[in-house]
């Protein structure tokens, strides 16, 4: 069910213009973003771990947009009252559209990488291309756990596109999707060390330059997602509940 | 097995809403006053009543979407609020209007996986869903993205998802919403269809005609609760020892119908535009002939055909609903 789920949601979401058009402009700006931030650090020689941090990036936009979008998307097409109706935990009703944000997003990661390639040539030699296979899907799927922990909210509120506009830049830096951690100030460090997207990023990072082991990294980021997903699924169930008592599952 | 599919017991839900983030008013509508409801197996029961009346926030308290102020219900048997899932097993749910459909998909994708989530197993699905296009009519249109489809052909693949898991129970609220006559028409054979095959109907509606032709009793909800309930038959005696008298006619003013409403014998007067004129309608007291008196009213006014006819279901309901407008309402809004 969730497979069928999430595939059809990606369907869904790949069909709109608007996320189309979206698609085919951020991995272009992503890509020369990162390029140049990288040649005016004097560093070329990491132009391919700059990439791959935009193609990060651009998954984790997905995500957020994606599971608090797809949430309101769902409540503008009257679809959020019919799927909460399944007779089935919430959490399970919501996970698949998550993970359909996380799918969709990969695709940015991979056009990241063709226009980094196409555009200014970086060489996409992968230290450990195995590594690097197993630590996208990996990290897609553990950010779409953690999607459902955000999703929870968005069920309640009405209007939490706020929110998702606050989070999208912070958790770029916090995680070191684009910078390394060591440039960030210290206390931000206990604050990325608890998010997935941290160690997600680490962990495809890592196979990509052969700077470190991948498998700890990306142990730890499915690890904190599972617990994302427990505490998402409890969370799922109160929100459900509370948004039946204020009437927020439809849009009037 | 309960013997009653629906029963709604002191049903009530107050809507508490915050409007401004400077100075918060604090606004409560009460959308449903205290609902008793018992509908047997296999019923085709009708809830109508105008827009506002409380309809549609009735058949969410009873299909689980909301949870009610106060009251109880059981749907077969079992709590709507502490057997959520049990409740959803049973029912169906299909609302009118062109939301609640995934556009972007085929009609064919949308079935399939409102089967998963309903738990449809897997190898039921195909035919479930075959068997249902064909019910449904739109066998031959399945693989078309469900945003080329047109009002009726969304509503009736709507009823097909409703119907997905086999509900013992289907909800349908104000199905036939923005459909055209022929349409329509189809729609409530298909409704009638489905009844006869022993699922329990809810239907709301606005329109008299429907409730009249499909349901086998009606209850007509109007400011939060329920004013009569009965058969089309005995719905009828409300207007007993009336008679109505219909004018058609051109620029009667809102001083003038006014004037009839308060002519000695007459207990309603309504227009209605149809087209370029408009149809005057005046309920009276039997014994009491108003005529005269009306078309004195109208005086300056050109008039096209006069009948004068016994009362239908429709007159009988347009006097239960304004018997409750004529009541003083209680205050909805409260300022915090
Ligand atoms: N989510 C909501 N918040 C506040 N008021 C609502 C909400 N939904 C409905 N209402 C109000 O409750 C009353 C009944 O609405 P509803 O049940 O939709 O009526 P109907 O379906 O008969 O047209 C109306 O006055 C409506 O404005
Ligand atoms: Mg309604």
């Amino acid at each position: 069910m969730i497979a069928v789920g999430a595939l059809l949601h990606a369907k869904q979401l790949s069909r709109s213009p608007f996320e189309i058009a979206t698609a085919l402009i951020v991995p272009v700006v992503q890509a020369t973003l990162a390029v140049y931030l990288f040649r005016a650090g004097g560093e070329p020689g990491r132009l391919l771990e700059a990439a791959v941090g935009a193609g990060l990036m651009g998954i984790w936009s997905s995500v957020l947009f994606g599971s608090g979008g797809a949430i309101q998307n769902q409540r503008w097409q009257g679809t959020l009252e019919m799927i909460m109706l399944a007779p089935r935990p919430p959490a399970l009703v919501v996970l698949p559209i998550t993970l359909a944000t996380a799918l969709t997003g990969t695709y940015a990661m991979l056009a990241t990488l063709a226009w980094g390639r196409l555009l200014y040539g970086i060489p996409l030699t992968f230290a450990d291309p195995l590594a690097f296979a197993v630590a996208v899907p990996g990290c897609i799927i553990s950010l779409g756990m953690f999607g459902l922990l955000l999703a929870s909210t968005f069920v309640l509120l009405r209007n939490a596109n706020a929110l998702t506009n606050t989070m999208e830049y912070p958790i770029w830096l916090v995680s070191g999707m684009l910078i390394p951690i060591t440039a960030l100030p210290g206390w931000t460090g206990p604050i990325g060390a608890v998010l997935p997207t941290t160690w997600g990023a680490r962990a495809v990072r890592e196979a990509a330059t052969g700077s470190g082991p991948v498998w700890p990294s990306l142990g730890i980021c499915l690890a904190i997602s599972v617990a994302c997903l427990a505490l998402g699924a409890l969370m799922m169930t109160h929100v459900e509940r509370r948004a039946r008592a204020a009437a927020t599952l439809a849009l009037a | 097995m309960s013997e009653h599919a629906i029963e709604a017991v002191g049903l009530r839900r107050t809507y508490r809403s915050r409007t401004g983030w400077l100075r918060p008013q604090r606004r409560e509508v009460q959308a449903v006053r205290g609902v008793d409801l018992t509908v047997g197996n296999g019923e085709l029961f009708g809830l109508l009543g105008p827009n506002g009346a409380g309809k549609t926030t009735t058949i969410k308290l009873l299909n689980t979407l909301l949870i009610p102020t106060a009251g109880e219900a059981r749907i077969c048997g079992f709590d709507v609020v502490r057997q959520t899932r049990e409740v959803r097993r049973r029912i169906g749910y299909v609302f009118g209007g062109d939301r609640g459909l995934y556009d972007r998909l085929s009609a064919r994708d949308n079935l399939r996986y409102f089967a998963e989530l309903y738990g449809v197993p897997g190898r039921e699905q195909k035919r479930r869903i075959a068997e249902l296009f064909e019910l449904v009519r739109l066998t031959g249109r399945e693989n078309d993205r469900v945003e080329g489809y047109s009002r009726g052909m969304r509503q009736r693949l709507h009823i097909a998802r409703g119907l997905l898991h086999r509900p013992r129970v289907l909800f349908l609220d104000e199905p036939s919403i923005g459909v055209d006559p022929v349409a329509a028409r189809e729609l409530r054979q298909t409704v009638a269809d489905l009844a006869a095959t022993g699922t329990t109907v809810l239907l709301t509606t606005h329109y008299m005609a429907e409730a009249d032709e499909l349901c086998g009793r009606i209850a007509v909800i109007a400011n939060g609760a329920i004013q009569a309930l009965g058969t089309p038959a005995e719905l009828r005696h409300h207007a007993d020892g009336r008679q109505v008298l219909e004018v058609e006619a051109y620029g009667v003013s809102d001083a003038q119908l006014a004037l009839i409403h308060a002519l000695p014998g007459v207990r309603e007067a309504s227009v209605v535009v149809t087209g370029a004129a408009q149809v005057l309608t005046v309920q009276s007291d039997a014994g009491v002939d108003v005529q005269a008196d009306v078309l004195r009213a109208l005086d300056g006014v050109r008039l096209g055909r006069v009948t004068a006819r016994r009362p239908t279901l429709e007159d009988a309901y347009v006097a239960i609903v304004n018997r409750v407008d004529a009541q003083a309402r209680p205050a909805e809004a409260v300022g915090v």
